[in-house]
C-alpha cells in the first residue's frame, strides 16, 4: 500500500466538515450556555506577578504541572525497580515467587486504576506515612535553611508526604505494566544466552545480571518509553487523594473561577506538550539506537 | 595414531532420560578418559545432543549416574556450578553474548565467575584469541564477525574457562561450508594440546583425523563404540553400515 501524502479535495470536505462541528459547539456553548470566555485571565494563573516582594513566581497551573512532572519522575523510577522485580518474580524458577508475582499483576489489571488508588493510599502509603514520621521530618525541613534546594526537588515540604504518597501509589499501580514488559524482555532473549551463561559456570543470579537482562533492557527501551508516557497521563488519577498535580489544581481553579472550559482545556493542552514532546524525543532516541549496533 | 585413555573424567552408567513419552536416551553407558577424544555420530535424532548436554548438566538424566570430573551429576547437585565450571560448551550456534566485545565475551566469565583479575583476564583473552587465529578482533561486536570467526571466539571463550574437558555440540552444522575447516583446523590443534574433547559432529574427516574412538548412536542408544579406522571401514551394525553409506556416499 502505497501512503498519499497530498490532500485531495475530498480531504478538505472532511476537514471543513470536522471545522464546522467545532464552530458549532463553539457558539452553542456561548449562546444557549451564556458562556463568556475569559482566556485573558488564564496566563496569571500560571505564572503571576507578586507586587509586595516584586517576584513572579508559579500560580496553580503552573505549581500542578511541575508537582505533576516531579511525581511522574519519581514514580517512573521506582515503577523501574519494582517492575523490574516483579518482572524477575514472574520468570523466577520458584512456583511461590511466580504465583505471588502473578496474582498482583492480574489483581491490578482487573481491579479499576481509581479503586485501586484509594486501597494503595489507605492500607500502604498513609499508614507508612505516619509509621515513618515523614511529616513531622518534612515540616522541619522546610524550616531550616536549605529549604529551597528541597523545594526545587520535591516542591512545597509541607505538602512533601502528599509528594510521597502521590508517587508511592502511582508506582505500584505502574509497576504491574513495567513488571510485564520486563517479563518480555527477559522472555525474548534466547534459551541460548542463558544456556552460554550456565555453561561457562554463571549462577543464575550472574547470568540475569550479566547476559539475560542487559539484553532484555535494549528490547524494552520502546515499551518502557511508551509506559512513561502513560504513568504522566495516569498521574492525574492521584488527584484524588489530593495529590496537588496538574489536575486538582485545575480543579481547584474551576471551582473557585468558574472557567470552567479555559481550565480544562489549558491542562489539556499542558498533559498533550509534555506527552506530545516525550513521544517525540523517545522516537528520535529509538531510530537513533536502532541504527547503533 | 591412538591414544590410550587415562582414568575416566566423565562417567555414565545405564543414562535413561524421557521427553514425555519419548524415550530419548536408552541405557546409556559410557566412559571418557583424560584426554581421550570422543567423536559422537549418529542421524538426527538419535540422542547425541541430549547426551552431551547432560555431561554439562544444560539437561538431566532420569535414571542411572553420571559423574564428571568426580561430581555426581543430577537435578539437585549443588556442585552443578562447579561442575559446569570444569566442563566447557561449543554450541552449534555461537552463543556469543551480544551486548558484549569479543574480549568481554572471553574475559566476563573468568572475571565473574572464577573471581581472576581484569588484567590477567584480559591477557589469557588474548593469548587464546591468538590461538583461534582471530587476534586482532578483540574489540569488536559478535555481529561484526564471520559465523566461523564467531565459532572460534566460542572455542576460546571455552579456553579461558581453563575446562578440563570441552564438549561441542555439531559446531561446523550451522556455519557455511567455506568456514567448516577453519573451525575444524583449530579443533585439531585444539586436539593436540592434549585437551578431553567430547564432539558431536557429521564431520568424518575430522573424526578420522583426530578421534581416538568413535561413538555411533541412533533411536538414543549407543550401537557402537570403536576406533575411527575400524568404524569407518567395516562398521559392525546394519544401522552404523546404512549411516555412513548415507553421509560418505558424495
Amino acid at each position: 500500500m502505497t501512503r498519499i501524502k497530498r490532500l485531495h479535495w475530498g480531504d478538505w470536505l472532511i476537514l471543513a466538515g470536522i471545522a464546522g462541528v467545532c464552530v458549532f459547539l463553539v457558539l452553542r456553548v456561548q449562546g444557549t450556555l451564556e458562556y463568556k470566555w475569559r482566556w485573558g485571565d488564564i496566563p496569571r494563573y500560571i505564572l503571576a506577578y507578586d507586587a509586595s516582594t516584586h517576584a513572579w513566581f508559579a500560580n496553580m497551573l503552573l505549581q500542578g504541572l511541575l508537582m505533576t512532572l516531579r511525581i511522574s519522575i519519581f514514580a517512573s523510577v521506582l515503577a523501574l525497580i519494582l517492575g523490574i522485580v516483579l518482572g524477575l518474580g514472574r520468570t523466577a524458577r520458584s512456583l511461590a515467587v511466580r504465583l505471588l508475582a502473578r496474582t498482583y499483576l492480574e489483581l491490578l489489571r482487573n481491579v479499576p486504576p481509581v479503586v485501586i488508588i484509594f486501597i494503595f493510599y489507605f492500607f500502604l502509603s498513609a499508614p507508612l506515612i505516619d509509621a515513618l514520621r515523614i511529616d513531622f521530618w518534612a515540616r522541619a525541613i522546610a524550616r531550616s535553611d536549605h529549604a529551597a534546594v528541597w523545594t526545587f526537588f520535591f516542591g512545597d515540604m509541607r505538602r512533601f508526604s502528599q509528594l510521597v504518597s502521590g508517587t508511592i501509589v502511582l508506582a505500584l499501580f505502574e509497576s504491574a505494566f513495567v513488571g510485564e514488559i520486563v517479563r518480555a524482555g527477559i522472555e525474548s532473549v534466547g534459551r541460548g544466552q542463558r544456556e552460554a551463561a550456565n555453561s561457562i559456570g554463571m549462577t543464575h543470579f550472574q547470568s540475569m545480571r550479566f547476559i539475560i537482562l542487559p539484553q532484555a533492557m535494549r528490547k524494552i527501551m520502546p515499551p518502557m518509553a511508551n509506559q512513561f508516557i502513560m504513568l504522566i497521563k495516569d498521574s492525574s488519577i492521584v488527584s484524588l487523594i489530593s495529590v496537588q498535580e496538574l489536575t486538582f489544581k485545575t480543579l481547584e481553579l474551576v471551582s473557585s473561577t468558574r472557567m470552567i472550559f479555559e481550565g480544562w482545556l489549558t491542562a489539556a493542552a499542558f498533559y498533550f506538550v509534555i506527552s506530545f514532546s516525550f513521544s517525540r524525543y523517545f522516537a528520535r532516541k529509538e531510530r537513533k539506537f536502532r541504527l547503533s549496533p | 595414531m591412538t591414544h590410550s585413555p587415562g582414568k575416566p573424567v566423565i562417567r555414565a552408567r545405564s543414562l535413561n532420560k524421557y521427553y514425555g513419552d519419548f524415550h530419548a536416551l536408552k541405557d546409556v553407558s559410557l566412559d571418557v578418559g583424560e584426554g581421550e577424544r570422543l567423536v559422537i555420530c549418529g542421524p538426527s535424532g538419535s540422542g547425541k545432543s541430549t547426551l552431551i548436554r547432560c555431561f554439562n548438566a544444560l539437561e538431566f538424566h532420569q535414571s542411572g549416574t553420571l559423574s564428571v570430573g568426580g561430581i555426581e551429576v543430577h537435578e539437585d547437585s549443588r556442585e552443578i556450578i562447579r561442575l559446569r565450571q570444569e566442563v566447557g560448551m561449543v554450541f552449534q550456534q555461537f552463543n556469543l553474548f551480544p551486548h558484549l566485545t569479543v574480549l568481554e565475551n572471553l574475559t566476563i566469565g573468568p572475571t565473574k565467575v572464577l573471581k581472576v583479575p581484569q588484567a590477567e583476564a584480559e591477557a589469557a583473552a588474548r593469548l587464546y584469541l591468538g590461538r583461534v587465529h582471530i587476534p586482532d578482533q578483540a574489540d569488536k561486536y559478535p555481529h561484526q564477525l564471520s559465523g566461523g570467526q564467531q565459532q572460534r571466539v566460542a572455542i576460546a571463550r571455552s579456553l579461558c574457562m581453563k575446562s578440563r574437558v570441552i564438549l561441542f555440540d555439531e559446531p561446523t552444522s550451522a556455519l557455511d561450508p567455506e568456514m567448516i575447516n577453519e573451525v575444524l583446523d583449530v579443533m585439531v590443534e585444539l586436539a593436540d594440546t592434549g585437551m578431553t574433547m567430547v564432539v558431536v559432529t557429521h564431520e568424518m574427516g575430522f573424526a578420522r583425523k583426530v578421534a581416538d574412538r568413535v561413538v555411533f548412536m541412533a533411536e538414543g542408544e549407543i550401537l557402537e563404540i570403536d576406533t575411527p579406522e575400524s568404524f569407518f571401514r567395516n562398521p559392525k551394525t546394519a544401522r552404523g553400515r546404512d549411516f555412513l553409506d548415507k553421509i560418505l556416499q558424495h
